[in-house]
């Protein structure tokens, strides 16, 4: 399942490129002091320093985090030297924050590579297609310097079946591709990928955009016996050759994650399940039966194939359930540490049997068909829930809206070690939100939508104010926050002087000056990604962050109330911030105010590849 | 017939509908309007309040301070909210649309004359006429009769009437079962002079 990083530290690699290059400090490296006196040819012993070093490449190679590894490198040259030499994993959270080149010529021995392009709002239409994030540059650069390349996991990144074919043939021992969110790919490069890559273990495509080139991939993994040991593909919405589907499950003894597509029926899927029983994570596919079935026909016994996988912990896809089946799946609930219905239209009924096994659940993602009843069946029985996701069956802002404060109050109740939520309703009260932040005092990630914009508490007629301002009081270890439903500066002021631990803010509709965000920009030291979008914060509350810009990884702010002349101000002050303006063309009634403000830091410059509708300042 | 589109208008009070005394639903036991059918034509109050788009109607009421000029009579949409990412709202819009398309369910409901309770039924279970009559005798305890073209239902004193989409009351049979399923909206078992008048204007 797709979830935004949360764990991004203050300091990435570019910071440290950044302050390395401004420290003058040298270690002495073994000098060849001309000083001695006699010419007599001595065996040179090593240098101590060359002893220290290998030592060093030694010892470093178990340092795997990577703030570990920043701090270690700006020690002093040699030890930024052999930390590059000794770094296996490079994670770049934002592909325009420096240059393939620049990444590949500091550090030379990468066997794993995390890049992340486009920020979040782009998900939801807000910014140009044609933006950017580019694969390309990437993968060529990463072939000539890392050809024993093993991993790649991207995000949010535009990549092209030219590039799939281009890394299906520089890295021979190729084992791992994630592509989370990406796009501009279709199933030719998928097949590609598969007959190319010998030792591909993990094929994982999570909520990407795949287009249907008619192509058949999955005939394309190699006859022999195969490594795969992940294969998750329920986002590629076009028909599968299902036989060839099953012969490469039954040829991959290792296999252990299976996400399937809607394409497959509910009797497909119980074919492959009776040939792969050592499933631990599987993605069911449509959950209903395929057309031609005619009715009476002796079904498959599916209860009997869920016995089966005994090791099955998570359980996914139900694309298009009909829910007469969903009983199938009681052998495995009591094992079930994620399940996620996020896209079963079911009732409570439907569900309350299914979560009253669920003893051990961890991980739930619904949607809000469950109505406040569902929620209540889930906090009776879910005691271990980290992490519930409440989606929104019909989601624009007037819909009947059937999970509400009620299912909010009764989650913080029964589920007390909850980390992290993401609910979408209709209507909420403060009281439900503080209570929340009371009894669910692990809290890392609160995300509230409130679907209607600027909607107060519904029972007092108040502004959430109060709600959000409990959880960053209460819950000392948020990092994540999303804010929604009528909210005045004052919100911003708790979250200012309690989020301290807060890196992650997302604000909508929201606040009444420049105060606002500037309680944010001044409160939050830890903040490293804010987006904004029609707030009434204006070119004083984006001035009065400059302090802070370096150490963030971007800002984006949306139809809000900044003007050219403040965005050219900040860009003139920070030099090594790129400040992108995008001007929605069709859009002329914005005056004066900039329409999209993108930034964020950067040791490159301006980047070229930007379409027109991007200035940068 | 123009009227206001806002949920809590008192349109039920004028509604053709008996529901069973003393239930918070229908307060007001309504009575007939006596408007008689000529041939199949029947001027009635027009009512849509059952149409499944009337609950997005209220939206005008909650959108007050808003960046956008314009509200049509259908929901104003912000681009890119609520913020769900398109591939999961396209995911589940498809399925709601393949529901609707799919028909899966074509509810009208059902009254009888003298009968207490509204019923629902689904034409989508039935797969012709004689279906549908059986189900409604059923339902209702009653015998339809014998169903000619020219004389419509003979033999009994019920007669099987239904409201199209411009409004009008016909024989259920009249047209062909297909073109019956897209316009039928609603079905009242006329009883009495009525059902015979109605027979009769063929």
């Amino acid at each position: 399942m797709s979830e935004d990083d949360d764990r991004s530290p203050p300091s990435d690699s570019v910071t440290t490129t950044d302050s390395c290059f401004s420290k003058t400090q040298t270690c002495t490296s073994g000098s060849t002091s001309g000083s001695g006196p006699s010419s007599v040819p001595e065996f040179q012993a090593p240098y101590p320093d060359q002893v220290l070093e290998n030592v060093l490449e030694n010892v470093l190679c178990f340092l795997t985090s990577r703030r570990d590894r920043n701090a270690a490198s700006l020690v002093c040259r040699s030890w930024y030297r052999v930390e590059a030499l000794t770094r296996s994993e490079l994670f770049i959270g934002n592909c325009y924050a420096l240059s393939p080149r620049r990444a590949t010529s500091r550090f030379t021995r990468i066997r794993s590579v995390t890049l992340k392009g486009k920020p979040r709002f782009a998900d939801f239409n807000l910014m140009p297609p044609t933006w950017g994030a580019y694969f390309a540059p990437w993968v060529s650069a990463m072939a000539k310097a890392y050809p024993w390349l093993e991993k790649l996991h991207l995000k949010r990144m535009t990549v092209t079946d030219d590039d799939l074919a281009l890394l299906a043939e520089s890295f021979s021992g190729f084992k791992e591709l994630v592509l989370v969110c990406c796009d501009g790919f279709g199933t030719s490069g998928l097949a590609y990928v598969a007959s190319k890559c010998r030792q591909l273990r993990v094929l994982d495509l999570i909520e990407s955009e795949v287009s249907d080139d008619e192509v058949d991939w999955i005939s394309c993994f190699p006859e022999s016996e195969m490594c795969l040991e992940s294969l998750i593909f329920d986002c590629v919405d076009c028909p599968i050759n299902f036989d060839a589907l099953e012969r490469l499950v039954a040829r991959s003894p290792s296999l252990r994650k299976l996400r399937l597509n809607r394409s497959v029926s509910i009797g497909q899927l119980h074919r492959l399940m009776v040939r792969a029983p050592q499933l631990t994570h599987l993605g069911t596919g449509s959950f209903r039966p395929s057309e031609d079935v005619a009715h009476g026909e002796q079904e498959p016994d599916y209860v009997s194939a869920f016995a089966a996988c005994e090791s099955l912990v998570c359980l996914s896809g139900f694309r298009e359930i009909v829910p007469d089946y969903l009983p199938a799946i009681y052998p495995v609930c009591a094992n079930l540490t994620s399940l996620n219905l996020s896209y079963a239209n079911i009732t409570a009924e439907q569900l309350r049997p299914i979560i009253r096994n669920c003893h051990k659940l961890q991980i739930l993602w619904v949607l809000d068909s469950i109505c406040d009843e569902g929620l209540q069946a889930v906090a009776a029985t879910c005691k271990e829930l980290h992490e519930l996701r409440v989606f929104p069956i019909d989601a624009c802002e007037d819909s009947e809206g059937p999970v509400s404060e009620v299912g909010l109050q009764a989650i913080s109740e029964g589920c007390r070690k909850l980390q992290s939520i993401l609910y979408f309703c209709q209507r909420m009260t403060n009281a439900a939100v503080i209570a929340m932040s009371k009894n669910c005092p692990d809290l890392v990630v609160f995300r509230l939508c409130i679907m209607g914009r600027h909607r107060p508490d519904h029972v007092t007629g108040e502004p959430m104010d109060e709600g959000f301002g409990a959880i960053v009081m209460n819950c000392k270890n948020l990092t994540r926050l999303a804010v929604s439903g009528l909210l005045t500066d004052r919100a911003f002021s708790y979250i200012g002087r309690y989020g301290k631990t807060v890196r992650t803010l997302s604000v909508a509709f929201a606040g009444d000056s420049d105060m606002g965000l500037n309680y944010v920009l001044e409160g939050c030291p830890r903040l490293q990604k804010l987006e904004i979008r029609d707030s009434p914060f204006g070119d004083a509350a984006l001035l009065s962050g400059l302090h802070h810009y370096y150490n963030m990884r971007f800002l984006w702010m949306s139809s809000c109330k900044l003007t050219s002349g403040g965005c050219q101000q900040i860009a003139r002050a920070l030099p090594r911030l790129v400040v992108e303006v995008i001007n929605d063309e069709a859009d002329e009634d914005m005056g004066n105010f900039v329409d999209k403000l993108y930034m964020y830091r950067s040791l490159e410059g301006p980047r070229d590849d930007a379409p027109k509708v991007v200035s940068i300042l | 017939m123009a009227f206001q589109r806002d949920g809590d208008l008192n349109l039920e009070a004028t509604e053709l509908r008996l529901g069973p005394p003393g239930t918070t639903e229908e307060p007001e036991k309504q009575t007939h309007p006596t408007t008689t059918a000529k041939c199949n034509k029947r001027s009635l109050p027009d009512m849509n309040e059952e149409s499944a788009g009337s609950r997005t109607n209220n939206s005008n009421v909650s959108n007050e301070k808003k960046h956008d000029r314009t509200s049509p009579p259908t929901k104003a949409q912000v681009v890119g909210w609520p913020p769900i990412r398109s591939y999961r709202k396209n995911c589940l819009q498809a399925k709601k649309m393949e529901a609707e398309a799919a028909g899966s369910g074509i509810y009208v409901k059902v009254s009888m004359d003298g009968a207490p309770y509204l019923r629902k039924i689904d034409l989508k279970v039935y797969k012709d006429y004689p279906e549908l009559l059986k189900a409604l005798e059923d339902m209702f305890k009653f015998k339809v009769g014998e169903y000619s073209e020219r004389e419509g239902y003979n033999g009994s004193e019920f007669a099987p009437t239904y409201e199209d989409k411009d409004g009008d009351w016909m024989l259920v049979g009249d047209v062909p079962w297909d073109m019956f399923m897209n316009s039928c909206k609603r079905l009242r078992i006329m009883k009495g002079s009525e059902a015979r008048g109605l027979s009769c204007a063929v």
